[in-house]
């Protein structure tokens, strides 16, 4: 589905990414973790579109298309979704208009006729239960005021009203309480299908637990230095990143 | 300065034709008022940007050109069409039209209005209610320092009259509709709004252009709020791309009284617009506010004034600006708190969103405060869509000018939120719409 190769960023002139590899395959989830400032954003943003970063090198493909060719819009109308770590709130645009305009452009490509006002309402009313949202949360600006945990739940609840088909839920997790996480990860778990495929970026294994990855990944420094199944979250959580440090320094004498 | 002087002198000689044809037909009580604003602006001539107050607003091009009122212009036919397009309200809704500046009986509606109000073209006022136009027209405001207002009332002839008697309310809005068709045209509305005690209303004065040559509105509106009186004002402003559109409002406060007014400026190429909002009893209340949406080198110029004269008075001002082009802003807050106005609470703020590089503003906040127990704030903000908005909006499939007016729609909502009676408010809400894809599509042209 996504195939990522010796992908190459970094953002005015800085290098951030070097190199990436990742292959993911339909019906996949992948773990992506990695220290403060090892580019798992950068990945994430890059993968959807930011105009302010670089590719430097490398090449991404995205269902048989040049992912990397195509401008931000477009890649979400061929169903790419990033969840971002950072939600941006604007000011003066409801959640609700926000939400309508982003499902009736989608379906305009698609040639389906856009939804009427109750067809919409329909549609985000189910939604929201799914992220147990209050419908108040509609008529409000888009994440302007909104608590930290309620901004990740709004990324979910786009997600969920837009049906992506690759999704990369960045620190989703994170400022999420206990019961929210687990709200959050049950959402993200009923959109899941077999066509479909996500990747996770996360710092703590706690999510792993409610949406199982089939592969865990570690980026340092702007490498994924190394691969393995869901048994690595743990191994993580128990022993920090000073191993993985040691091990790269072992492999790379002379550094970066 | 030749050609400021042959242009005043052009209208010196236009008001002495008028004045020997019999054209003006003054009541006794308007003939001094008009000679002693002829000869104030005889005296001080148009301004120009040495003057303090026009600093930022050159009038070179108005002055340049030659402007005559509508007098030999036969009555132009409206299609009923093109009315009913340029209605804000539903039907129902009291109206009266203007055409190139005179009163056009025809295509009115004055009616149906609760009993005692009264609504009529002014000239019609000042024959049958002329003894309430007499005390209140031009006997407000401070005249004197503004040319404009001096040269309407010299040639101060049609525009809207309305007076609520004490405790009247005129539930349904009323819309006053100035509609330009022809070039070259003078045209001076004079709008008199008479509120009496705990009287209610709401009037929309509508500008329209259906000539994008050039001509030259010179509108003034006095507003007179009894103790207690509710007044909300509204000007849409969709003149046509070379209008010169000047306007002076002066609204003058009894005490609890409480003044609305929200202007909303699309068209035109110079546009000024000169506010005042007098307090004269305690616990008045004005709520000001503007949203101006302009590209290419349209011009807006807001000048409001704010007079805290007496206690206990609060005033809000909220101005909005959508730049694009090479268009230019201009706003001036003057809040004055004289020492007797303790308790004021005074807030003003304006702010501009820059879509192009080639935009100009000038804003001034100008607050001269004289009495010590007052709260007075002001803000002013500029900047350009925020780039990381544009992305997050990208990045859900919106093309990049979708999210741009998206993001231009929310900036403006402040001001378009605030408008409580819903066909105002979807009327504007429709015409920014409408203003935004017309940029976007000339944007794309190019
Ligand atoms: N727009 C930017 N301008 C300058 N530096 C940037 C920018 N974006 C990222 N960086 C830098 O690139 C590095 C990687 O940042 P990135 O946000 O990708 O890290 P991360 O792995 O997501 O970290 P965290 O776990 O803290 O979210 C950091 O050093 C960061 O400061
Ligand atoms: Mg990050």
């Amino acid at each position: 589905m996504l195939s990522i190769r010796d992908l190459s960023a970094g953002v005015e002139g800085k290098t951030i990414l070097r190199r990436v590899n990742l292959e993911v395959r339909a019906g996949e989830v992948h773990a992506v973790m990695g220290p403060n400032g090892s580019g798992k954003s950068t990945l994430a943003q890059v993968l959807a579109g930011h105009p302010a970063y670089t590719v430097t090198g490398g090449q991404v493909r995205y269902l048989g298309q040049d992912l990397l060719a195509m401008p931000a819009e477009e890649r979400a109308r061929a169903g790419v979704f990033l969840a971002f770590q950072y939600p941006v709130e604007i000011a003066g645009v409801s959640n609700a208009s926000f939400l309508n305009a982003a499902v009736n452009e989608l379906r305009a490509r698609q040639g389906h006729p856009e939804l009427d006002a109750m067809e919409f309402l329909g549609l985000v009313d189910e939604r929201l239960k799914l992220v147990e949202m209050d419908r108040s949360f509609l008529s409000r600006p888009v994440n302007e005021g909104f608590s930290g945990g309620e901004k990740k739940r709004n990324e979910i609840l786009q997600m969920a009203v837009l049906e992506p088909k690759f999704a990369i839920l960045d620190e989703t997790d994170s400022g999420l309480d206990i019961d929210a996480l687990k709200v959050v990860a049950q959402g993200v778990n009923r959109l899941r299908r077999p066509d479909n495929a996500i990747i996770l970026v996360t710092h703590y294994q706690r999510i792993l637990q409610y949406i199982e990855p089939d592969h865990v990944h570690v980026l340092f420094d702007g490498r994924i230095v190394k691969s393995a199944g869901k048994e690595l979250a743990l191994e993580l959580e128990r022993k920090g990143y000073d191993w993985i440090r040691e091990e790269v320094a072992a492999t790379q004498p002379t550094g970066a | 300065m030749a050609a400021l002087t042959t242009t005043k002198d052009r209208y010196l000689a236009e008001f002495e034709a008028l004045e020997r044809q019999g054209a003006l037909r003054s009541p006794s009580w308007l003939t001094p008022l008009r000679r002693s604003a002829l000869a104030r602006f005889a005296a001080a001539g148009f301004p120009t940007t040495r003057d303090e107050d026009w600093r930022y607003t050159n009038l070179a091009p108005l002055v340049a050109s030659a402007f005559r009122p509508a007098e030999g212009v036969a009555a132009v036919g409206l299609l009923p069409t093109t009315l009913e397009r340029l209605s804000v309200g539903a039907t129902g809704w009291p109206r009266l039209v203007f055409v190139n500046g005179r009163y056009s009986a025809r295509h009115s509606s004055p009616g149906p209005l609760p009993v005692g109000v009264r609504l009529s073209s002014l000239a019609e006022a000042m024959t049958i209610d002329g003894d309430v136009v007499a005390r209140h027209l031009a006997r407000h405001a401070g005249w004197d320092a503004n040319v404009f207002a001096d040269l309407s009332t010299a040639f101060a002839r049609d525009g809207a009259f309305l007076h609520l008697p004490a405790k009247t309310s005129s539930e349904t809005p009323i819309e006053l509709l100035f509609v330009a068709t022809t070039p070259g045209v003078l045209a001076q509305p004079r709008i008199l709004v008479v509120a009496g005690p705990h009287s209610r209303a709401t009037v929309v004065e509508h500008y329209v252009g259906l000539t994008d040559d050039a001509y030259f509105t010179n509108a003034v509106t006095e507003v007179v709020a009894g103790p207690g009186a509710s007044l909300d004002h509204y000007t849409l402003q969709e003149q046509g791309a070379g209008a010169f559109h000047v306007a002076t409002v002066h609204a003058a406060l009894e005490g609890d009284s409480a003044f609305s007014a929200c202007a909303a400026t699309f068209g035109g190429r110079l546009n000024r617009t000169t506010l005042t909002l007098r307090f004269g009893g305690e616990s008045g209340q004005g709520a000001l506010s503007g949203l101006y949406v302009v590209g290419g080198h349209q011009h807006v110029d807001h000048h409001v004034t704010v007079d805290h004269a007496v206690p206990r008075c609060s005033s809000r001002q909220l101005y909005k600006g959508v730049l694009d082009g090479s268009a230019r802003a201009v706003f001036n807050g003057r809040v004055i708190v004289r020492p007797d106005a303790q308790k004021t609470d005074a807030n003003q703020t304006n702010k501009h969103l820059l879509l192009s590089d080639g935009v100009e503003v000038d804003s001034k906040p100008q607050l001269e405060i004289f009495a010590n127990d007052v709260k007075c704030t002001h803000g002013a903000a500029e900047g350009q869509l925020a780039p990381e908005a544009i992305f997050y909006l990208r990045s859900r499939g919106l093309a990049d000018a979708t999210a741009r007016t998206l993001l231009t729609l929310g900036f403006a909502r402040e001001i378009v939120d605030r408008i409580a009676v819903e066909p105002i408010r979807a009327y504007l809400d429709g015409t920014l719409r409408a203003r935004l894809r017309a940029a976007r599509a000339t944007k794309e042209m190019s």
